[in-house]
């Protein structure tokens, strides 16, 4: 037993000698994982803040003018005004704007009359979808703004009801608050899977194992010794992305550190499975790298519900998405960072992940043997 | 001289086609991705749960409610009975929105008073939340309209009509599969092009194709051009992927696509020349092609629109070709953009690549003496 013992930790030594001398683990631990949260932080953004849209005035009465002029006040909006939609039409064809507004000539006419309702058209973009919903969105908000102030100012008494949406735990409507703690979910699968398949694919094309295994090491304490190594890099690497997170980018941090030790510990375990699975399967770093980008990062990505809703998909696709542990990992991340400890999502989220932990290592373990072919 | 440069490409695609692991790599992958990701990868929202706390008693609330209820865009719509439920089912996403309607609103509606309804959003994900609200005005705004005419009300003297023009359903495999061929065809001939040089190094026998007659320029032009045709291949077989099994509308001219994508593919070619020559192991050329594929990915407007960056940033994707490359396959595919806009997005395209090609030829020789 105690020989055991020692064994593994002369194993785990000889890891940490080798992560600490090759350039790429770090690479693939820390440098990486930084650049990615960075480029996420910054160059991942869902918010509109200045949607350029098209304003066509075919109508010069006060009452276009008076919207044309809050369109141009919201900030949501810059807004290039034009007299014909010629040129603004290309425009939105060339993408240069993303929406176009267009008051028609008998749009005061119109308005004034009490059987009919001046219109006012909404052109967008639809080859970029969200954008365009979000171009509806605005300007129907922007709409109805003018209208309360219409009505104000006119002393007009028009009922109409009041929608007062709020937004829950990102009043500000944020979208990095939620896409960081989600890329961190990638980045951590990223360093679990990708990293341990590829090093252990790496003894096996170096004739290093062949060398392990002529030694009295068993093979499930290789696998010990590598879990326990790299486990430990990913903690590393967790409490970085978690310290950025929070004081670089200044997302709000509401849960406990104890629920996010438990549950990037779990999530660690399954990304660290499935890469020694990997390994055990992939004798070459070239195939062991392709098998978890497709398997582990690219799920990850985009099934996770980081940035692309599940709900959304077709369903064989929704009912794929409960196999990626990620899946559980981002909603954990998105709920402790932004709402707090929700103790029962939060334990029906790692019980699941438990469960893939279990299935993964009895896989490994049974697989275990000591053979050269 | 032609007649070498011609054999090594021939050598190239028959060792590209023997070795089993790159020919799965080449073909398998890609398909995979095609179809999972482009149902997959959608900020299109539907089938949304909501809930609702109904605390009116009238007919009217009831009707609406009913509308929300009955909309596509919502499934299994949830009925709450008390304050606390909302914490609930908000917390543990059990519902993006809770529609709260407060004792007052059939009331105030039939009294003519402005009535008051509360929509609770989880920002969790600020974005889905944000077209679940315009979703939910939306429902609202017709409910009112129908109602005000059925009663008689003031009716506003506006109205907003609303059209999406070249996607009008807002179909968003008609955004991502477009961008898909132009990631794919990035992908296979960056790999092709690194990982072929990477492997000679590793195995040695690039030492003996500079022992060959074989000139420099000829070795990479030799590496150059597999790439280039692997790489405009798989763009092939998506973009026939994308017309017949997706149905999605090709409205500009297919020669201007193949042109620009050529030139893309060239600019591609040079970064993946450069990575190689950079790289002496393969697992270090995958590296810096995933590193390399990452980034321009994300710095491409492929997901999420360039505009949104700090502006800093966004001069930064300014020497990413794929940001070009993409603006013109969309604009070929649905908008059917003239030539003059395809030219402004080819130009630094071209430049892009005569640079990178002429940086890598130069790091390439350099590496050989």
């Amino acid at each position: 037993m105690l020989q055991k013992f020692n064994r593994i930790k002369s194993l785990i030594t000889k890891e940490f000698y080798q992560i600490i001398r090759d350039p790429s683990s770090i690479l693939i631990a820390f440098i990486f994982p930084m650049i990615l949260l960075f480029i996420y932080g910054v160059g991942v953004s869902l918010d509109m803040d200045n949607l350029k849209i098209g304003l066509v005035l075919e109508d010069t009465n006060p009452d276009a003018q008076s919207f044309s002029l809050s369109l141009k006040n919201s900030k949501f909006f810059s807004v290039e005004v034009a007299r014909n939609k010629q040129k603004l039409q290309k425009k939105l064809i060339a993408g240069n704007i993303r929406g176009l507004v267009i008051l028609p000539f008998y749009f005061s006419e119109f308005k004034s009359r009490p059987d009919k309702q001046g219109p006012i058209y909404v052109i967008s973009d639809g080859s970029e979808p969200n954008t365009a919903n979000f171009v509806q969105n605005y300007l129907q908000g922007a709409w109805l703004n003018w209208m309360t102030q219409e009505n104000i100012s006119n002393g007009e008494k028009t009922i109409k009801i009041n929608v007062q949406p709020r937004f829950w735990f990102n009043e500000e409507l944020d979208s990095r608050h939620f896409l960081i703690p989600g890329s961190i979910a990638i980045i951590m699968t990223l360093i679990g899977t990708l990293l341990t398949a590829l090093v252990i694919a790496r003894e096996w094309e170096r004739g290093t194992m062949e060398a392990l295994m002529a030694t009295p090491v068993t093979m499930r304490e290789i696998y010990i010794a590598k879990m326990i190594s790299y486990f430990c890099l990913g903690i590393g690497s967790m409490l970085i992305c978690t310290f950025f997170a929070v004081f670089f980018y200044g997302v709000p941090f509401r849960g406990s550190i104890f629920a996010l030790t438990i549950i990037s510990s779990t999530f660690l375990l399954t990304a660290l499975g499935t890469g020694l699975l990997i390994s055990s399967a992939a004798r070459n770093q070239f195939l062991a790298s392709q098998i978890s980008i497709i398997t582990a990062f690219l799920p990850a990505f985009m099934l996770s519900g980081f940035v692309f809703e599940i709900s959304s998909m077709p369903l064989f696709i929704q009912i794929l998405s409960y196999l990626i542990p990620a899946r559980y990992m981002v909603s954990s991340l998105q709920t402790l960072f932004l709402v707090g400890d929700v103790w029962r999502l939060l334990i029906f989220n790692i019980s699941i992940m438990l469960i893939v932990v279990l299935i993964l290592f009895s896989i490994i373990f049974s697989k275990s043997i000591k053979r050269l072919d | 001289m032609f007649k070498n440069i011609y054999s090594l490409i021939i050598k190239e695609f028959l060792a590209v086609w023997q070795d089993k692991r790159i020919r799965l790599i080449l073909i398998v992958p890609p398909l995979i991705q095609l179809f999972i990701f482009a149902f997959a990868a959608t900020l299109d929202v539907k089938n949304i749960s909501v809930a609702c706390l109904n605390r009116d008693e009238g007919k009217l609330s009831y009707e609406l409610i009913q509308r929300f209820a009955g909309s596509p865009f919502f499934n299994d719509m949830q009925y709450l009975n008390d304050f606390h439920q909302i914490q609930e089912v908000i917390d543990n996403q059990k519902a993006i929105m809770v529609i709260h309607i407060d004792e007052e609103f059939s009331r105030k509606l039939l009294s003519g008073r402005s009535p008051e309804i509360q929509l609770i959003l989880d920002g969790r994900k600020s974005n889905t939340a944000q077209i679940v609200q315009g979703y939910a005005f939306k429902i609202i705004e017709q409910y009112y309209s129908d109602l005000s005419k059925k009663m008689n009300l003031p009716f506003p003297s506006t109205k907003l009509i609303a059209r999406n023009w070249f996607n009008s359903n807002l179909i968003y495999t008609w955004f991502t599969v477009p961008g898909l061929v132009a990631i794919l065809t990035m992908f296979t001939s960056l790999l092709v092009t690194s990982l072929t040089i990477a492997r000679e190094r590793e195995l040695g026998t690039f030492e003996q194709l500079l022992v060959s007659p074989l000139r420099s320029i000829d070795i990479l032009i030799g590496k150059a051009i597999p790439g280039i045709i692997i790489g405009m291949g798989e763009g092939t077989i998506i973009l026939i992927a994308a017309v017949t099994a997706f149905q999605i509308p090709f409205t500009g001219s297919i020669l201007a696509l193949y042109f620009s994508m050529f030139i893309f593919v060239c600019s591609i070619v040079g970064v993946g020349l450069f990575l190689s020559s950079l790289c002496k192991t393969q697992q270090q050329a995958l590296l810096a092609v995933f590193v390399f594929m990452s980034n321009s990915v994300i710095l491409s407007g492929f997901a999420t629109p360039i505009e949104n960056m700090p502006i800093w940033l966004q001069k930064i994707t300014l020497i990413n070709p794929l940001r070009f490359f993409l603006i013109i396959v969309r604009g070929i595919f649905l908008k059917k953009i003239p030539f003059s806009v395809i030219f402004q997005n080819l130009y630094p395209i071209i430049i892009i690549a005569i640079f990178n090609l002429s940086v890598s030829t130069w790091f390439f020789r350099k590496r050989l003496e």
